[in-house]
């Protein structure tokens, strides 16, 4: 596993430079140089590390659209998006988790039935298009949460207390919308890693030694049926960050999602896609390693092998 | 009964063979009547596949005129127009029904460029093994972690708007899980005695790939297929919901873009949106219900549940 991370690593570096050149229709001088600037030139290791401090300070072209840096452009969106996807991801989690519990520990009750079933829909659903049925119903007909932007127009004189309030308004429904959107799988995957961890020797063990099923579920069977939810988290925090483009958009979230909206339509704006291309690769690569070593943590097996 | 016994024996190789496949498919067609899931998704493709077929006769295209619309602008539905109108006074019902061509078509398009590439590394990786096993699933896992929507919408930026880029992209941005599939498949595959058999006289690589390995991993292409399918659509109706679909075709997600760049949303024209979400939800359930039975037929071990 570390071996292809670091191969991943590796590759990505090539990618944008090539993007680059295929773009723009660069003379070879202009490849050399960005090749310099990305510090493809190197010896492999250096060339790692170079690429990080990079992309830290940030060389990454000028955007079409916003005519300033492409790095300080996403950088005025990171923080949206992080929010958004964060709470998200947790909320989702948490919430997938414990159906899966429940649906595994009850198979075939009716909240099984239904969460499997409500899993599904989603499943097959466009992200935006729930956001948008969600503003409808809501924003629109009820009238109980704000339709777009992170915050109401004009309210930065506010006490910082109203202004989480209104933050908090804002967040709900895009939050809301990528929860349902996401919690079904996870429900999903912790109901069958349940369900295989019921039948391990050492929950029969528990069992046998005369330990109460709640007991047994808490201590024996829910630490080791998590470990597949933890990759899966891991995993999809890339996911769930380009499933924000577009609950970012229909909810105007001044993100990375928006602004990868926005780059399309104004150009299309090719230094800002690089660079929002760029950045979502490596959180996803993060991520993945991020999973390995939490899961090595986690589940000493995994460490030693 | 006996006159089916003595024929056997005199009968070609070939014939026998396919003999046996149309047994093989008749069995395999009677489980999948059994199973209520999967006839219920095929029911739902099949309205569709009937709607996409005959839309020009349904919705016929003079009907869609920009400039000589049948109503008057966001009309609600009303006797001569179920689903109401559009912003130009077109009929949501002829908009969503030649829209289910494009996304179809699209999504068809897109899932057999995937599974050729898919299929196709596959099988090389895990029947030559070795250097090229190494390099072609390196590439593949590459593919896999690499955020798969910040790519198409990459390559779709680049490569420009049509249905066949669109398609195309989809394709190069699915293939890296069926390859793993087949790959796994052929390499326990490729052990088997009758390929040994095979080889021993004197078939050569071409020869057992097409007669052994490809008939043996069909099935399990097919059943990838169609998960693929329900994913391409979804796509497909993302990328026109950024901008990026083919600008002089109709298909559920440039409905949907056209809904949100038109404000239906504020404007509480739910007849607008509502009617091409539901058509792509129903969709995606139909492939991933009629995915779901045959998994269980090809997985023996999922029927009990």
């Amino acid at each position: 596993m570390l071996v292809l991370n670091f191969f991943l690593f590796r590759i990505l570096p090539g990618d944008p430079e090539r993007t680059l050149t295929r773009l723009q229709r660069v003379s070879p001088s202009t490849v050399d140089e960005v090749k310099r600037e990305l510090g493809l030139d190197r010896p492999l290791p250096v060339q790692f590390f170079d690429y990080l401090g990079d992309t830290a300070r940030g060389e990454l072209g000028i955007s079409y659209v916003f005519s300033r840096p492409v790095s300080e452009v996403i950088g005025n969106a990171l923080w949206p998006t992080i929010l958004l996807v964060g709470v998200a991801t947790i909320g989702a989690t948490l919430i997938g988790t414990l159906i899966g519990i429940w649906g595994a520990w009850r198979r075939g009750s009716a909240v099984d039935t239904a969460s499997l079933g409500f899993g599904l829909v989603t499943y097959a659903m466009p992200e935006f298009w729930l956001g948008m049925l969600l503003i409808l119903l809501f924003a629109v007909a009820l009238d109980w949460f704000p339709t777009s932007f992170m915050s109401t127009p004009g309210l930065t004189d506010a006490s910082a207390g109203l202004l989480l309030v209104d933050t908090l308004e804002h967040l709900f429904l895009p939050a809301l919308t990528l929860v349902l959107a996401l919690f079904g799988e996870y429900a999903l995957i912790m109901r069958s890693s349940v369900i295989e961890a019921m039948n391990e020797d050492y929950v029969k063990t528990a069992r046998a030694k005369g330990m109460r099923e709640a007991l047994v579920l808490r201590k024996h069977v829910v630490p080791n049926a998590l470990l597949p939810v933890v990759t899966l988290a891991a995993l999809n925090l890339g996911f769930i960050v380009s499933g924000a483009i577009t609950v970012e958009t229909v909810f105007s979230w001044p993100g990375l999602g928006q602004l990868t909206f926005r780059a399309i339509n104004g150009g299309p704006d090719y230094p800002l896609l690089q660079g929002l291309f760029l950045l979502f690769s490596v959180v996803v690569i993060f991520a993945n390693l991020a999973a390995d070593l939490l899961l090595g943590l986690l589940d000493p097996r995994i460490g030693r092998a | 009964m006996s006159a089916n016994v003595t024929p056997e024996a005199t009968r070609s190789g070939r014939a026998v063979r396919r003999a046996r496949r149309v047994q093989a498919f008749k069995s395999s067609a009677r489980l999948f009547a059994g199973n209520r899931m999967g006839v219920a998704g095929l029911v739902i493709l099949a309205v569709f596949v009937f709607m996409a077929v005959f839309a020009d006769v349904l919705a016929p295209e003079a009907r869609l005129s920009v400039t000589n619309a049948p109503g008057s602008p966001l009309e609600p539905p009303s006797a001569q127009f179920w689903l109401g109108t559009d912003e130009l006074g077109r009929s949501v019902l002829d908009l969503v029904i030649q829209g289910s061509q494009i996304s179809l078509l699209v999504g068809f398009l897109a899932t057999a460029i995937s599974m050729l590439i898919g299929a196709l590394v596959g099988i090389m990786a895990g029947y030559f093994g070795g250097w090229a096993d190494v390099i072609l699933m390196r590439f593949t896992d590459w593919f896999l972690v690499i955020p798969f929507l910040p790519l198409a919408i990459v390559l779709a930026a680049i490569l420009g708007r049509s249905l066949f880029v669109i398609a195309l992209v989809i394709g190069l941005t699915t293939w890296p899980a069926t390859a793993r599939v087949v790959r796994a498949q052929v390499l326990t595959l490729k052990e088997r005695p009758y390929v040994e058999r095979a080889r021993a006289l004197g078939a050569g690589d071409r020869q057992i790939i097409t007669r052994h390995i490809l008939p043996n991993v069909f099935p399990l292409i097919f059943a990838n297929t169609i998960l693929v399918v329900a994913i391409a659509i979804l796509t497909e109706t993302t990328l026109s919901f950024l901008g990026l679909g083919d600008p002089f075709s109709v298909s559920w997600g440039s409905i949907l873009e056209s809904a949100f760049a038109e404000g239906a949303i504020s404007l509480g024209a739910w007849w607008y949106l509502v009617p091409p979400g539901l058509c792509i939800v129903l969709v995606v359930l139909g492939f991933t219900m009629c995915g779901y039975a045959f998994d269980e037929i090809l997985d023996p071990r999922l029927r009990k549940r």
